[in-house]
């Protein structure tokens, strides 16, 4: 379970995230939708331990993310903005090292390594230097990285940026198929994605939660049905906008 | 203790082998042999002093780490900020003393391999003549002292921009100081204002004054100290430049 109170993130002037809450269950995959520049990824930071909030609680599994961080990111798998990886590492090199990093062993590493490299379908690139892999193998690399120890919780930011649309389908499929007993938080501007793949959206712009709901709820709040078209009615009334994430 | 020994050192082993990965630790010792060799054969006058003796090799050693250390530890951090691989390290359940002593050890061992690799300038000296093979040993030990000092400067640096030049500049300033703050030119500039004690403080804050002792063949455990406290209160400073930008 994830519990996020009151969750705030001012740089200086600008509050990138403001006085957000939410709780997300087991069982949900949750859809962060909004422009670029909302605070989509300044809160997935948050969550993940990456960044301290200015103020707020955000809490993973029971664990405190700011308190026990450790514990918290030990039941979670992060795919950060742009899936880095250290490019001059073999994919294989660069699992591996994931994987000792979480803490797998003997057998169980083995199984969960191969596990992630057939479902990403990694096996050809194996012992391919990453820098030389395409944009949408190295998302594929980010997403094995991410799932290596089976989390409980997942992060995914843009999961499917840059990837050609049988490499969507495939990725999204991927997503259902393990969201049944996860918790899966993705952020996305592709609307279609929300549709395909979540149970539950939450529309954020200017850094404050405009609707929360079913994508199916949602689509309704528009005459034409349209998730579409309620986006653009949501988040064009909401005043424009501080920068995203600083990679600072 | 155990798994957060293990843990630490499998970064070290991907910070190593990383250094390896890029021509950069190639370049380096080259690089480094080269001008060391230049340095003491030709300008130290290895054969014309007619002393059988590295006294010449270690004279040179911490003006020429002045430059080459902080080129080193320049990439810890700063490239990790660049690539955006560090939003991957710091949200992987890892504490953060675990991060900064693996990488820096990385880079000390590069150092330390490039030292190593001096040893033909020992084999030389004894070929030569009878040299005090014991001061000869303090003289390695001190030189790797001072490596390690001037890298925890650079490593700490480091993390403090993405940018690897000013991450250069900066480190070498400061290691400079470190080493100048010895010399009789420095300790002139004090000389007129200052009172004794505080001149006897900034001479004791010299890499070389420390150096100078141990590389005379006498290894005191003041010395041992300094160099220690030197690298922890660096690397304790790395630390705390990564907390802190996790709130920027």
């Amino acid at each position: 379970m994830i519990e996020i109170s009151h969750l705030s993130k001012r740089y200086g002037e600008l509050t990138a995230v403001d006085d957000v809450s939410f709780d997300v269950r087991a069982g949900e995959v949750l859809g962060f939708l909004g422009p670029n520049g909302a605070g989509k990824s300044t809160t997935m930071k948050m969550i993940t331990g990456f960044l301290a909030p200015t103020s707020g609680t955000v809490r993973v599994c029971g664990h405190d993310v700011q308190s026990a961080p450790l514990a918290a990111k030990s039941c979670m798998g992060y795919l950060p903005e742009g899936a880095p990886s250290y490019g001059e590492m073999s994919v294989r090199a660069f699992l591996e090292f994931i994987a000792d990093v979480r803490g797998l062993t003997g057998d169980h590493r083995r199984s969960r390594l191969d596990d992630v490299i057939a479902r990403l379908g990694l096996a050809s690139v194996l012992e391919q230097v990453i820098e030389t892999l395409s944009k949408g193998y190295r998302r594929r690399v980010g997403l094995a990285q991410a799932l290596v120890h089976d989390p409980q919780v997942l992060i995914l930011d843009e999961p499917t940026d840059g990837l050609d649309p049988n490499q969507k389908h495939e990725v999204r499929a991927l997503i259902s198929a393990m969201s049944k007993d996860k918790i899966i938080v993705i952020s996305t501007h592709i609307l279609e994605e929300v549709d395909a793949v979540c149970n539950r959206a939450i529309i954020i712009a200017a850094g404050r939660i405009l609707a929360d709901e079913t994508p199916k709820a949602l689509a309704k709040r528009a005459p034409s049905g349209r998730l579409e078209d309620v986006f653009r009615q949501i988040t064009l009334g909401a005043k424009p906008v501080v920068r995203e994430a600083v990679n600072a | 203790m155990h798994s957060s020994i293990r843990t630490a050192s499998i970064l070290f082993r991907r910070e190593f082998a990383s250094y390896f990965a890029t021509p950069l630790a190639l370049v380096f010792i080259v690089i480094f042999l080269v001008l060391i060799g230049a340095l003491t054969f030709s300008i130290g006058g290895f054969y014309v002093r007619g002393q059988a003796d590295l006294a010449p090799f270690f004279n040179y050693l911490p003006w020429l780490y002045l430059f080459l250390m902080p080129a080193i530890a320049m990439r810890l951090w700063a490239e990790e900020r660049k690539s955006g691989t560090i939003e991957l390290l710091m949200t992987l359940p890892i504490a953060p003393w675990q991060a900064v002593l693996g990488k820096y050890l990385a880079a000390w061992a590069v150092a330390a391999l490039a030292l190593l690799l001096t040893f033909p300038m020992w084999i030389t000296v004894n070929y030569l003549g009878d040299p005090d093979n014991g001061a000869i040993v303090t003289g390695y030990i001190g030189s790797l002292l001072v490596a390690g000092g001037m890298l925890a400067i650079g490593a700490c640096f480091s993390a403090l921009t993405r940018n690897q030049v000013i991450a250069f500049i900066l480190a070498f300033v400061v290691c400079g100081l470190f080493l100048l703050s010895g010399f009789s030119l420095v300790l002139d500039a004090f000389q007129s204002w200052a009172p004794q004690p505080v001149i006897d403080a900034v001479a004791s804050l010299s890499f070389l004054t420390h150096f100078g002792s141990i590389a005379k063949g006498v290894i005191d455990i003041r010395d041992l100290l300094y160099f220690a406290t030197v690298i922890a209160v660096w690397l304790i400073a790395t630390a705390i430049v990564l907390d802190l930008k996790k709130a920027d």
